[in-house]
């Protein structure tokens, strides 16, 4: 072996293991530094009291809510509207340019910055709905439709098309074989869009700041879709960006992160559950 | 069946929703300026105490919070610089809650602890930009500023003459990051809320006056600007608005207002 | 049977209508951001409103051109581009050829968390970290700057980098990789001769999903960028195209210029995005067509 060759070789490993270390050591970094500076500001009284400038105390317990009710606002509107839409390319399309069309628009949705839909969703929702937290979940709700469709069309391939064919062979009508054998087949892609849908709505502000506004109140489950509130990433940015709490900030960090690595983690379970289940 | 149920769900949520927008009324809503935020919240939150009325408060800015009143999206806007004219003819009223004291903030590691107007007005337009011209380090000057349309901005660049002149380095949108950066940064010079300056930063003295609640009353301390309320003119706020809007200007209100760091106007 | 036959119709319709409601969507963003970000073109002047170098929303006399986001951005993008790509290539080779199994797993999970981190976590520890240190080691007055934004920037799109090569580099038939081997080319010269040249159109989709995700990119970089609507420089505080939007939405009042103005900058984001969402259909298909 020639000096250049050995040269290129060691060159190209020794990038490789030092560009994985690199990446390995800024996820520990990140982790620690937001652990560090996040777990010991967390307290029960944080978690379960709302803010008082009486008592100059911060509480995050109104996010907290209000990210629970932006969470399952988005996801009963957009299951219905993504598994319809998914349904749709894999049982009824026939017209392959309606399929492309359909297909691009979502991966076009896939591809658009969160400011702009904050934008949007302010003229088209917030315009109507006021600035509230049902305006915010609409908006979600378009952010989240190709992730949704994806992952139930994928799970929709997985059923065998015998499985159809002998149900229309005993006769059933098209709306009966997608009821009682096609639906039940896409339980795991809607449980994977689901997943990764909480995660995406989790982690969002820009879109939400236009559109769901970032007051701190206590909103009851009946009205808080109409009223202005902040999840709790929005809190995190309010708090650090434009108050200076850093403490309470990196405390909501911490718990997002927590709740990002339990995401990830079901998400890998409920895959491999599924797997092992279609292949036994 | 499982359909059924998350259908049901569905039909009992829109509904809930339904009867939420029907049902807002008890509540006062307020939009607009980023360093009311603690007077307001304050305010609110000992009102919602007394009459179990919510306050809402949306910190957006002067300028939105005057458009939502004018728009019908809020109760009351508030607005942390005087009405302009125009905004006056389009049938606006303020009414001023209290003076807010504009502190001129540096690290607290910077030896200059006074300016006069004209030379803040020199450092922000450029003229000066080495802080041992005005006695202090070595150190090039950085300018910390707050976003177009804040009131603070506002009052801040009328007052020293500076308008549209400024020459900054950073343009925050908020309080809170005015004075987080400057605590940060041995080298910057920020302005700021004096009711949300934390110990973190140094507020100077201006033309030897330092700022105080007493100051700002007498008018010694010339960087301040009115906290006001604004309605509109002819219209009449819902129950809860106006008996909030009562509570606020009231003199019972006064204790609260000073706690939080600004002086009462009533 | 008749009656069978339409109620199948209506449930076909009902499923239509959910199908195409991604395209509604996607009409109804581009409509709206054009009804919204032209009348601001017009009254400004587009040549006035692209190629202006100076920025004064609120002065007395207004001056809207965007020159300054729109280098921003693209330098940004092209700063992160450059960091964030040749780190996530390598990480992607040697997860995907070199590493075993379990360090495979435990360092994709780890990519998987960066992935999910909200933005405004990258923006937090950016802006206490990052900014003051940039402070320090270059010695410049004030780190909030161009080179802070461009590292977050690049750390935010290594996940998807990472991922999407990854992916791109699994599927290389084994043997193409076998056949160099039994030529006697290392396994080092392999990967990066044989495995990466056979996966390239796979990489170049990842880079083009960076640059989108990178130039899309708001809250980060508003809380790390300093947000003065300068000339891009690597040490200035500057102003992105999506921060530009985000600073002063909230303070303009509807109707006016200023908001219309940020509507076009908007629209201007817009279409660079489906630029890149074009580039980027046309990798994923010529990746698929092989």
């Amino acid at each position: 072996m020639n000096k250049k060759r050995k040269l290129y070789i060691g060159f190209m490993r020794g990038a490789m293991i030092a560009c994985t270390a690199l990446t390995a050591a800024l996820v520990l970094f990140l982790v620690g530094y937001v652990f560090i500076n996040g777990i010991p500001n967390i307290s029960w009284e944080l978690l379960s009291t709302k803010p008082s400038y009486l008592n100059d105390r911060i509480g995050i317990l109104p996010d907290i809510l209000n990210t629970v009710y932006v969470v399952i606002a988005t996801l009963l509107i957009v299951l219905p509207l993504g598994v319809g839409a998914a349904i749709y390319l894999t049982e009824y399309a026939e017209n392959k340019k309606i399929v492309a069309m359909i297909e691009y628009a979502a991966e076009t949705l896939s591809g658009i910055p969160s400011i702009i839909y904050g934008l949007v969703g302010m003229l088209l929702f917030s315009n109507n709905f006021g600035t509230s937290l049902l305006a915010g979940a609409l908006t979600l709700v378009i952010m989240n439709l190709p992730t949704v469709m994806r992952t139930t069309q994928e799970s929709l391939k997985t059923v065998p098309q015998s499985y159809r064919e002998g149900a229309f062979g005993l006769g059933a009508g098209k709306w009966r074989v997608i009821r009682t054998v096609v639906l039940p087949g896409c339980v795991d892609g809607v449980i994977t869009g689901c997943i990764l849908s909480v995660g995406r709505i989790l982690g969002e502000s820009a879109a939400l700041l236009f559109t769901a506004g970032f007051a701190h109140a206590l909103n009851g489950i009946f009205t808080g879709l109409t009223s202005p509130g902040a999840t709790l990433t929005v809190a995190l940015y309010v708090y650090a960006k434009e108050e200076g709490e850093f403490g309470v900030a990196f405390a909501i960090a911490a718990i997002l992160m927590i709740l990002t690595l339990l995401i990830n983690l079901s998400a890998a379970l409920v895959g491999k559950y599924f797997k092992k289940r279609r292949n036994a | 069946m499982k359909k059924n149920i998350s259908l049901l769900v569905l039909t009992i949520m829109l509904a809930c929703a339904l009867v939420g927008c029907g049902a807002s009324g008890n509540s006062v809503a307020t939009d607009g300026s980023t360093s009311m935020n603690k007077v307001i919240g304050a305010l609110g939150e000992a009102f919602e105490n007394e009459t179990g009325i919510t306050v809402t408060y949306n910190a957006t800015g002067s300028g939105a919070g005057i458009q939502a009143v004018l728009e019908g999206r809020c109760d009351i806007g508030l607005s942390s610089r005087d009405l302009k004219d125009e905004e006056k003819s389009k049938g606006l009223e303020g009414t001023v809650l209290a003076y807010d004291g504009i502190a001129i903030i540096v690290n607290p590691n910077n030896p200059v602890s006074d300016l006069n107007v004209e030379t803040i007005a020199k450092i922000y337009t450029g003229e000066i930009m080495n802080w041992k011209e005005v006695g202090g380090n070595d150190a090039e000057i950085v300018l910390i500023g707050r976003e177009a349309g804040s009131g603070t901005r506002d009052g801040f660049e009328s007052i020293t003459d500076t308008e549209d002149k400024c020459k900054y380095r950073q343009e925050l949108t908020s309080t809170g990051d005015v004075i987080t950066t400057v605590a940060s940064n041995p080298a910057a010079i920020g302005y700021a809320s004096l009711a949300s300056v934390k110990d973190t930063v140094k507020a100077l003295s201006v033309g030897g006056v330092a700022v105080s609640e007493a100051t700002i009353k007498d008018g010694s301390y010339v960087v301040q600007r009115p906290f006001v309320l604004v309605t509109k003119k002819g219209v009449a706020l819902s129950e809860s608005a106006q008996s909030f809007f009562d509570y606020i200007t009231s003199e019972a209100a006064n204790e609260i207002i000073s706690v939080a760091g600004v002086v009462p106007a009533n | 049977m008749k009656k069978n036959r339409s109620f199948e119709n209506i449930v076909h319709g009902i499923f239509l209508v959910l199908g195409l409601i991604t395209v509604g969507s996607v009409l109804l963003i581009t409509v709206y951001l054009i009804i919204s970000g032209i009348p601001a073109i017009r009254e400004i002047g587009l040549f006035d409103f692209l190629f202006g170098k100076e920025w004064a929303s609120t002065a007395a006399e207004p001056k809207y051109g965007i020159l300054p986001f729109i280098l921003t951005s693209v330098y940004g993008t092209a700063g992160a581009i450059l960091i964030g790509v040749p780190i996530g290539f390598f990480t992607a080779v040697y997860l995907s050829k070199v590493a075993n199994k379990k360090v495979r797993a435990v360092i994709e999970a780890a990519v998987n968390l960066l992935a999910g981190i909200p933005s405004v976590v990258y923006g937090l520890v950016g802006m206490l970290v990052l900014v003051p240190a940039i402070r320090e080691i270059f010695n410049v007055p004030d780190g909030a700057s161009l080179l802070a934004a461009i590292i977050v920037l690049a750390i935010m799109i290594l996940p998807n980098i990472i991922k999407v090569s990854i992916t791109a580099l699994d599927a290389v038939p084994k043997e193409y990789e076998d056949a160099s081997l039994a030529l006697g080319a290392t396994a080092t010269e392999t990967f990066f001769k044989v495995s990466v040249p056979a996966a390239k159109s796979g990489i170049a989709a990842a880079v083009v999903l960076g640059v989108g995700r990178a130039i899309g990119e708001a809250m980060a970089v508003m809380m790390v960028a300093g947000n003065v609507a300068n000339m891009p420089s690597l040490f200035e505080s500057v102003r992105f195209l999506t921060t530009a939007v985000a600073s002063e939405m909230a303070y303009s009042s509807p109707g006016s210029l200023q908001r219309n103005a940020l509507f076009s900058i908007a629209l201007v984001l817009f279409l660079f995005i489906m630029l890149i969402n074009a580039t980027l259909n046309f990798f994923l298909k010529r990746n698929k067509e092989k």
